[in-house]
């Protein structure tokens, strides 16, 4: 059985000038010591999937409807105090600039103490003991528990985020875009880091990213989603190399690489969809050069193209790489 | 070169009065459901109507000679001033005979006249400054700055009461002094920092590439954008100057006719404020009408900051 | 495909004065944000400058522009001597010839003027007086930069806008008043993928259209990749390698560079990165050590590099320059 089992999963905010129907229809599935990627462009709903996940939503978000089963039991219709159980030692979360969340006031170690003791029933001095422990996991130099936000580097404060977040041992962590404020090289050391760790804990992970090259490095599955809808999942290798939804295609050819043959990047024309009153039928059909009549009357099904390749499309496109229109 | 299209345009300021509008429509909408901001407009526009009303009064059906707001007195009532209420004399008469609704009508004039000019010139004089100081910085903005410190420590009051023994102070003066005074003091300093947060865009840098100069981008980047808040400001500076003024009439400290200010000095000149409860007619109106007015000019001020603080908005 | 040489930058260097706390302390720190930096674009050239925050792109892009007075160095337009241009009709003539595009397109355009005031800006501070002729000249710049038809962006407000057509916005400011030379600062570095392209495309187009060149400041490489046909790399203020795009960065041969290419993500599960050499945390230029500002974290350095000034850029290959010891 899957630890994390999404199903129909529907998300809406409401506001004044009416539903914005941010996650529709979501389904998937993560395995223990799995990850899966979560890749598509701002506003498509890929941190609300996330906050739906941790039910960390603003009093204006409503689940309509579907389920989140994590490790047998569905959260959704779970009440607050039971689902803070969860939170953190079931599920946990690397916030998008989680490091400006540090307070700037006290001790980074004493912060993660204090979260520790929320949990889990330590003494001052076991805590200590164990964030030692997690800042030698998160490849940082114990030491530096005593010192404050200030004092340290833009990747230092993620890595101690990671290692709040790991404070737990969770089985589960999410991770929305926690490298998108940091400079390659440093990007590259937490990715390293968050994968080697990963696989020592055998922790399974959501990684969210705009950056599909850095989804690519971290996943065993990917997840596409645009304008509130996952719109294609598959293991990464196929999603890479035999795509067949033609927004991935469009990413893929629309993404630039510094390997490989140089192609020319091909842009998608068009904006994405207001989530306040999105287009009938099939969400991405104003922008998809396959449309057809039934794109725009009718919601494509998410179906099981082949094993372990799901896709929501009405004309999925076959013949497989990336689109050579320049 | 591709061949020029010719495009056919409408004339300019045809389009800018529908932005204009369209603009204004959007932001009364938000001021509308501010609830409290059209609760002060109605108040204001009901003073408005009730200072009208007065000289439409005067040459219907009331006396000249009894209820001028200042020569007026009325002899049916000798030995009885100060006159309670009466059919003649809906608010009663001064102790000197005046009718009281009179003067409260004729001042509503002068105290709109004072309350805005002097908000208007306080909030020009704090907008030119404070953006003026946040472009350039250095000398100008360190003098400005001491200034306005000097302004908000100065005795205020104590400085009028010194002036007005030197120039007469009418209306108009008053109004002057109190808009430089509040120009140069505090709102310059909030005006400057509003300001100071605009000029780190980096529109400004683009404007300054394009090759504008200091004057260009006060003008056109600067000031637009420090507007709503100086126009908010403005209204918190006709409560202010409606303020003053009635404490320095009070104090007769001014060379006025009427105001509501002087009415309550008239009735505490002739002793009749000590009498606490018997002659409310001689202190309730005038103080009714300035709390009134003030308050309205706030609520309007309030319900404008809900345009202009976009984080106030209820969701 | 390099014409004549368009913009030429020697010894540029900028220092920042950092604040002390301390008062009475007369002793004062210098950020070197931008140390000796010299290169030269060509005509229709697009010249990349990559790297990490802080190491001084964006400044070295401003002090083109003249955002900023360098602290000594000089920079040649066509011959003509850029620094000394104060004020006036050379200034104005300046500020015509060369433009720039900046990161962020929410915060670039003024909220309260409408897109055609923000595009006939330029116009209207160079001097063009006639109403007829800056409506004429916006239209058609909106037109070029694919916002169509232009009546309908015209009397529109940036929040009304999407981000990539903001940039849009943004570029044809830029481009209005026909500049030869314009500094793109990051202006991709904000937007969607499936939009950027379409952004990165358009400066392409334009370079060809307008007969512009290119300062193209990015963090990026593979966008870089894309759009520059050289490549200046930055660490810490100082240019530590130059070259043809391709060739910088298939093979980088500074120790940076190497680093700096290893460590970018690959969009191909199958690829399998060279491990990134570096060690330790990028840190401020205040008051640099003389020799090499890249030895604390490079992989190759020895005692020679300790006791040696910061290297120079020798020509390694044709038009290939690296600034190491090692090589």
């Amino acid at each position: 059985m899957a630890l994390l089992d999404v199903g129909h999963l529907t998300m809406h905010y409401t506001t004044k000038m009416g539903d914005v129907h941010a996650v529709d229809d979501v389904s998937f599935e993560i395995d223990a010591g799995e990850a899966i990627g979560l890749v598509g462009e701002s506003g498509c709903g890929k941190t609300s999937v996330a906050m739906s996940l941790m039910k960390l939503l603003p009093d204006n978000a409503r689940i309509l409807g579907g389920k989140i089963v994590f490790d047998g039991l569905d959260l959704v219709p779970l009440p607050e105090d039971e689902v803070r159980k969860i939170r953190w030692k079931g599920i946990s979360m690397v916030f998008q600039a989680a490091m400006n969340s540090l307070n700037p006031v006290y001790r980074v170690g004493d912060q993660i103490i204090e979260a520790i003791q929320q949990h889990l029933p330590l003494s001052i001095e076991e805590a200590r003991a164990k964030v030692a422990k997690l800042y030698t996991l998160v490849g940082m130099d114990p030491k530096l528990m005593d010192r404050y936000p200030h004092e340290y580097s833009g990747g230092m404060k993620q890595r101690a985020v990671i290692a709040m977040a790991l404070a737990c041992d969770p089985k589960m962590i999410i991770a929305d875009e926690p490298t998108t404020a940091l400079d390659v090289i440093v990007q590259d050391r937490i990715l390293h880091r968050i994968d080697e760790i990963r696989k020592e804990l055998n922790m399974a992970m959501m990684y969210i990213s705009h950056d599909i090259a850095v989804i690519a490095e971290v996943s065993d599955v990917i997840g596409v989603m645009y304008a509130g809808r996952l719109v294609e999942l598959a293991d990464t290798v196929t999603i890479f190399k035999r795509p067949v939804h033609p927004y991935t295609i469009a990413l893929m050819s629309a993404f630039p690489s510094i390997k490989g043959e140089k192609r020319p990047l091909v842009h998608l024309p068009g904006e994405p969809p207001d989530l306040l009153n999105p287009p009938q039928g099939c969400r991405f059909h104003p922008r998809c050069r396959y449309a057809t009549a039934v794109c725009q009357e009718q919601v494509p099904q998410y179906r099981e193209l082949e094993p372990g390749h799901y896709v929501a499309c009405w004309n999925p496109q076959r013949k497989g790489g990336v689109d050579a229109r320049a | 070169m591709m061949d020029r299209t010719t495009y056919k345009f409408e004339p300019l300021w045809k389009i800018r009065l529908r932005l204009f509008a369209r603009s204004f429509r959007k932001n009364w909408g938000l001021f509308w459901e501010s609830r409290i901001g059209p609760l002060g407009l109605f108040i204001i526009l009901g003073f408005a109507l009730f200072m009208a009303a007065h000289p439409i009064l005067m040459s219907t059906i009331w006396d000249p000679k009894v209820y001028d707001p200042i020569m007026g007195f009325d002899p049916k009532l000798v030995g009885q001033h100060p006159a309670p209420p009466s059919w003649a004399h809906p608010l009663g008469t001064d102790p000197i005979g005046r009718d009281i609704l009179s003067q409260l009508m004729w001042s509503t004039r002068s105290e709109f006249a004072l309350g805005i000019t002097a908000a208007v010139i306080t909030v020009t004089i704090g907008t030119l400054i404070g953006s003026v100081c946040a472009y350039f910085g250095g000398l100008i903005d360190m003098f400005f700055m001491r200034l306005a410190d000097l302004v908000m420590l100065f005795p205020f009051f104590a400085l009028l009461i010194v002036m007005q023994s030197i120039i007469p102070m009418d209306l108009f003066k008053l109004a002057l002094i109190m808009g430089g005074l509040g120009g140069f003091g505090a709102i310059t300093i909030v005006l400057k920092s509003q300001a100071l947060t605009v000029k780190v865009k980096p529109y400004i840098e683009a404007a300054k590439v394009a090759g504008g100069g200091a004057f260009h981008i006060i003008r056109n980047h600067i000031i637009p954008n420090i507007l709503p808040i100086s126009f908010l400001y403005m209204m918190f500076n006709v409560t202010s100057a409606i303020f003053s003024e009635a404490a320095l009439s009070f104090f007769g400290l001014l060379d006025i006719r009427m105001s509501w200010g002087i009415m309550l000095n008239t009735a505490q000149d002739a002793g009749y404020l000590g009498a606490f409860g018997y002659y409310w007619w001689l202190w309730a109106p005038p103080g009714a009408a300035i709390t009134l007015l003030c308050f309205a000019f706030y609520l309007v001020g309030r319900g404008l900051d809900e345009i202009v603080n976009p984080r106030l908005r209820k969701r | 495909m390099p014409g004549r040489e368009l913009l030429g930058v020697e010894g540029l260097t900028k220092y920042f004065p950092v604040k002390k706390r301390l008062f009475l302390s007369r002793a004062r720190s210098f950020i070197h944000a931008v140390d000796d930096v010299t290169f030269t674009v060509h005509e229709g050239e697009i010249f990349g400058l990559v790297g990490e925050s802080g190491c001084g792109k964006t400044t070295t892009g401003k002090l083109l522009v003249k955002l900023y007075e360098p602290t000594c160095g000089s920079i040649h337009l066509d011959g003509q001597d850029v620094i000394q241009i104060r004020r006036g009709a050379r200034l104005r003539e300046f500020r015509r010839r060369v433009q720039m595009i900046f990161q962020d397109p929410y915060e670039s355009l003024n909220p309260r003027m409408t897109i055609f005031d923000i595009v006939a800006e330029p116009l209207a501070v160079q001097g063009v007086r006639s109403l007829v002729e800056r409506e004429e000249r916006v239209a058609d710049m909106l037109s070029k930069v694919g916002l169509t038809p232009p009546e309908t962006f015209m009397f529109r407000y940036p929040h009304e806008l999407s981000g990539g057509q903001r940039q849009r916005v943004a570029i044809a400011r830029a481009m209005v008043l026909g500049p030869e030379f314009v500094v793109a600062d990051e202006p991709t570095s904000m937007l969607d993928v499936s939009i950027r392209a379409g952004v990165m495309k358009l400066l392409l187009e334009l370079r060809e259209v307008l007969n512009v060149s290119y300062l193209y400041i990015t963090h990026d490489l593979a966008v870089a990749r894309y759009m520059c046909d050289r490549l200046a790399v930055m660490y810490l203020g100082k240019v530590v390698e130059v070259g043809p795009t391709e060739e910088v960065i298939q093979e980088p041969l500074h120790p940076y560079t190497r680093a700096l290419i290893a460590a970018v993500p690959v969009p191909d599960p199958t690829y399998r990165r060279e491990p990134v050499e570096i060690k330790g945390d990028i840190s401020a230029p205040i008051d640099p050590p003389s020799y090499c500002r890249f030895l604390p974290r490079c992989p190759i350095g020895d005692v020679t590099c300790e006791s040696s000034p910061h290297p120079s850029l020798k020509e390694v290959r044709a038009g290939h320059f690296v600034a190491c010891h090692r090589l």
